[in-house]
């Protein structure tokens, strides 16, 4: 016979959680609801490493054109947005979002000493340090540590997924993952974690098992008030049934609810082109286009486009020659793009990379993108960037 | 509260190992912590098989190359190196799997445990199955021998070279990226050692790098032959002077003494119990079993505030609960799986500076996918969780995620963001685990399985537990017990 522990408690509210939760974690159950208008971060991760150069294309660059015979975008299929540039022919939603002033494009976003592994440059991009510093801690996981110090919920930031990245996670919080409200719902809401919850008795902060106990209330309590939200003005828009397309859906709807989500993460990939790019990076990009597309259609729809701010980055861009494999290897710096009702740069906002002008065949950087994260953080989220990234960088004037 | 002595054998077993097996929960009650010490260490003499996974093709590929001494790997074909990246991949997989059986069935439980550390301390990411072999075998067999001659195999093994890149250390064009990580991660920690001085040894270093078949090679004429100085010192150096100087330094000793301090006795380092430590680490001359017979027949090490103290990693966590319940799962790639949900996965570390540990392993969903797991593994109950893509393990190729789900279901993540329907396949043999509790009356089992499973000084309350167990016949209650035990924050503990 199998346990029994499949009895969901039906009646999920906010009230009946909280009961449940142990009594040194009550004291801190407050509601912060966020008043309409409030920003919101949509962080958009491109996996893998995209090949800027042929995401926005400098169409009359000879050099372009010469490293990259077979795979350089002709300037006839690019969707020209000036003279010198066009952007990726699967990407049309954009070059809409382009002419109607609603995209910014950032080029050349990198850090010095980059690093050419995935992994370790992801890393340095979750955790916003240094490439000789290892740091455990993400910036969006230390945004969370400054505005919910005491709270009980870490709703602030989210991540649609199963796993929750490392830029999730603070030095005291760690945001909240999950791929479906409903789900994250269902698979919280056994009796048997809220019984354990019940009959733990909190003796002494310091132990490592309350630290757990600590994080079971705070994912169950999330669960109730993230399926809450979601259940409260879910949106009527069709979006694509893609991964990103139903993920950006579940965003919107809780966009529209009154959570007090501040910062949304999800990611697309694989763009690791090393083989094939042309067809694989088409098939991401289509799946972008029309997940963005709904998304911000949607958002415009019900009047809360000029609140949010989407921005995507990938870990890095690739060489500037095309591989014998009709791909591109991993490179450095790369373009980032912000979308969203509020931009105060549109277009393209500083100079395409220089690529007569190459470090060993690869991009150099112009921004470093801890600048970026500071202007985010300070500008939109209006939070202390200075105490969260560790020290002072320069604010730009995109947002 | 006094700690029994059932206690003090529990702590000695999961810390200097992966916890009691189901066999010996019996001689966890009754032998005393010097003489399991004493078994632990003995059973660990013996030097370790090298674990050799790899495939016979690609031993072709690389010996043939050997033969014709075209030793650079650029010497490859395009598609000869793109058959080594995938059946590497492969064989990685294999290797995992190969190393976690040791783990979970090897007598050798305090070498393996050992290891594990190692293996987080000389921390690599390189695709070539070779290479990870190579490196695994230094690690494993030097676990309990000599640092200083660990550090020197380690820093000419292939798989660090590659990945610290002193293979584009040469002369004249220095790469500075071994010598910075071999002080700061692996000898002194930083703030022992100037900028100049990784300058300084990097030069050192250079020529040293690797042959397509992982041996070592020195490049003479890429070597920068000329007078360095370095901590203090200054002469022709070449990177063996390097290490020798590094080891020189007491500070070497207190740094790996600390690093030990806090994975094996307790998080919150104890400076004066380090001290100590450190001492007669630095003047057996790094012999690593002495610092470790010194930490586990300590009494400090058995005191109540490090006891359950500190939190599992998912290797622990998945090896520990294969000790103790016995089982066959029939897709062991579901262990894989496992370690990608949970945020450790072997031959994957995050970077150089290894799996951060304590608790960065929690957050809400590595705790909620570790309290499921006893109950997957026991009901074979179906679940939906997919794992974030590693894009250095996959070379850009779709994750397929073979890795649990089941044949004949829908493997399409993407098509309509439902991950894969997963399952773990196991059949637990609970013979030898039941057989401990034979004489434990029917009113104290609770109290005996709770005092077998968990580590914690206060276990779970009791009549909870009678809620969610299957009373309808003694096995049930047992098993099911075990299981919701398993599935508590508290055994997330030891």
């Amino acid at each position: 016979m199998l346990i029994k522990r499949k009895q969901f408690i039906q009646i999920g509210s906010l009230a009946t959680a909280s009961l449940l939760l142990p009594k040194f974690m009550k004291a801190f159950e407050l509601p912060r609801m966020v008043p309409p208008g409030n920003k919101v971060l949509v962080v958009l991760q491109l996996s893998g490493g995209n090949d800027g150069l042929n995401t926005v294309i400098p169409v009359r660059n000879d050099i372009y054109y010469k490293s990259r015979p077979k795979l350089g975008i002709q300037k006839d299929s690019a969707l020209m947005v000036t003279d010198e540039v066009g952007l990726n022919p699967a990407l049309t939603a954009f070059k809409g979002l382009y002419d109607e002033g609603s995209l910014g494009i950032m080029n050349g976003v990198g850090y010095p000493n980059p690093d050419r592994s995935h992994f370790r440059s992801m890393d340095i991009w979750h955790s916003a340090s240094n490439s000789s510093e290892f740091v455990n801690s993400g910036w969006i996981g230390r945004y969370l540590d400054a505005q919910c110090s005491g709270c009980d919920k870490p709703t602030q930031a989210l991540e649609i997924d199963d796993v929750l990245s490392l830029a999730l996670k603070g030095d005291k919080m760690n945001g909240i993952a999950m791929k479906d409200p409903r789900r994250l719902y269902n698979t919280s809401h056994e009796k048997y974690y809220k019984d354990l919850l019940a009959q733990h008795k909190n003796e002494d902060g310091d132990q490592t098992v309350d630290y757990l106990y600590k994080t079971m209330a705070e994912t169950l309590s999330s669960a109730d008030y993230i399926f809450e939200q979601s259940k409260l003005h879910p949106t009527s828009a069709t979006y694509p049934t893609t991964g990103l397309g139903q993920s950006l859906k579940t965003i919107a709807s809780l966009v529209l609810s009154d959570i007090n989500t501040k910062v949304y993460y999800v990611s697309l990939g694989s763009f690791d082109t090393h083989v094939a790019q042309e067809g694989q990076q088409k098939r991401l990009f289509t799946e972008l286009n029309d997940a963005v597309k709904a998304f911000t259609d949607d958002l415009k729809g019900n009047n809360r486009f000029q609140d949010v701010l989407l921005m995507t980055f990938s870990e890095f861009g690739r060489r500037v020659n095309q591989n014998f494999s009709g791909g591109t290897d991993h490179g450095t710096a790369n373009n980032m793009f912000f979308i969203g009702g509020g931009l105060k740069q549109k277009g393209i906002i500083n100079p395409m990379p220089d690529l007569s002008d190459l470090q060993e065949g690869d991009l150099k950087y112009q921004v470093d993108f801890k600048n970026v994260y500071a202007t985010v953080l300070n500008n939109w989220l209006k939070a202390d960037d200075q105490k969260i990234l560790g020290r002072p960088f320069d604010h730009l004037s995109f947002i | 509260m006094s700690v029994s002595n059932q206690q003090r054998n529990k702590h000695l077993l999961w810390r200097a190992g992966f916890g009691p097996a189901a066999e010996e929960l019996q001689q966890v009650t009754t032998a005393s912590h010097k003489t399991y010490y004493k078994a632990l260490l003995n059973a660990s003499s013996k030097t370790p098989a090298y674990i050799d996974v790899a495939d016979d093709y690609l031993k072709g590929l690389v010996m043939g190359i050997d033969e014709i001494g075209q030793m650079e790997k650029r010497q490859l074909t395009e598609d000869q190196k793109k058959q080594l990246r995938e059946k590497s991949r492969d064989g990685l997989k294999n290797l995992n799997l190969a190393w976690l059986g040791q783990m979970i069935n090897s007598d050798q439980q305090l070498r393996e445990k050992m290891s594990l550390f190692w293996h987080g301390h000389f921390s690599t990411r390189t695709i070539n199955i070779f290479f990870q072999q190579q490196l695994l075998d230094i690690t494993r067999r030097n676990a309990l021998g000599n640092f200083g001659t660990m550090l020197r195999e380690v820093s000419k093994s292939a798989s660090m070279l590659n990945f610290l890149n002193n293979n584009q250390n040469r002369k004249g064009h220095p790469n500075e990226n071994f010598a910075r990580e071999v002080m700061e991660l692996f000898t002194l920690g930083r703030g022992n050692y100037t900028e100049d001085d990784i300058k300084e040894s990097a030069r050192a270093f250079t020529g040293w790098g690797a042959a397509v078949n992982g041996d070592f090679v020195f490049r003479q004429n890429l070597h920068d032959a000329d007078d360095k100085s370095f901590l203090g010192k200054s002469g022709n150096f070449n990177g063996d002077d390097i290490l020798d100087i590094i080891l020189e330094k007491k500070q070497t000793a207190i740094f790996i003494t600390q690093k030990i301090y806090r994975y094996f006795v307790n998080e919150q380092a104890d400076p004066d119990k380090i001290e100590w430590l450190a001492d007669r680490f630095y003047l057996s001359n790094y012999h690593i079993e002495g610092l470790m017979t010194d930490i586990f027949t300590s009494d400090w090490f058995y005191s109540e505030k490090n006891i359950g103290a500190k939190i599992k990693s998912p290797i622990e966590l998945i090896v520990g609960i294969r000790r103790m319940l016995p089982m066959q799962i029939q897709n062991e790639e579901s262990q894989l799986l496992l370690q990608r949900l949970l945020g450790q996965v072997l031959f994957y570390p995050p970077n150089v500076a290894g799996w951060p540990g304590g608790k960065n392993w929690i957050d809400s969903s590595t705790l909620m996918m570790r309290l499921r797991i006893p109950q997957l593994i026991y009901a074979g109950d179906k679940f939906q969780v997919k794992p974030k893509d590693d894009d250095d393990q996959m070379m850009g190729r779709m994750d397929k995620n073979e890795a649990a789900s089941i044949p004949n279901v829908n493997r399409k993540g993407n098509a309509n963001n439902k991950p894969p329907v997963q399952q773990i396949m196991a059949s637990i043999d609970w013979k030898a685990y039941l057989k401990q509790f034979e004489a434990v009356p029917r009113e104290n089992l609770v109290a005996a399985v709770s005092g077998m499973v968990l580590q914690t000084f206060k276990g779970v309350d009791q009549s909870l537990l009678n809620n969610y167990t299957d009373a309808s016949g003694r096995e049930s209650f047992i098993k099911t017990a075990t299981i919701q035990l398993m599935s508590t924050p508290e055994y997330q503990l030891c």
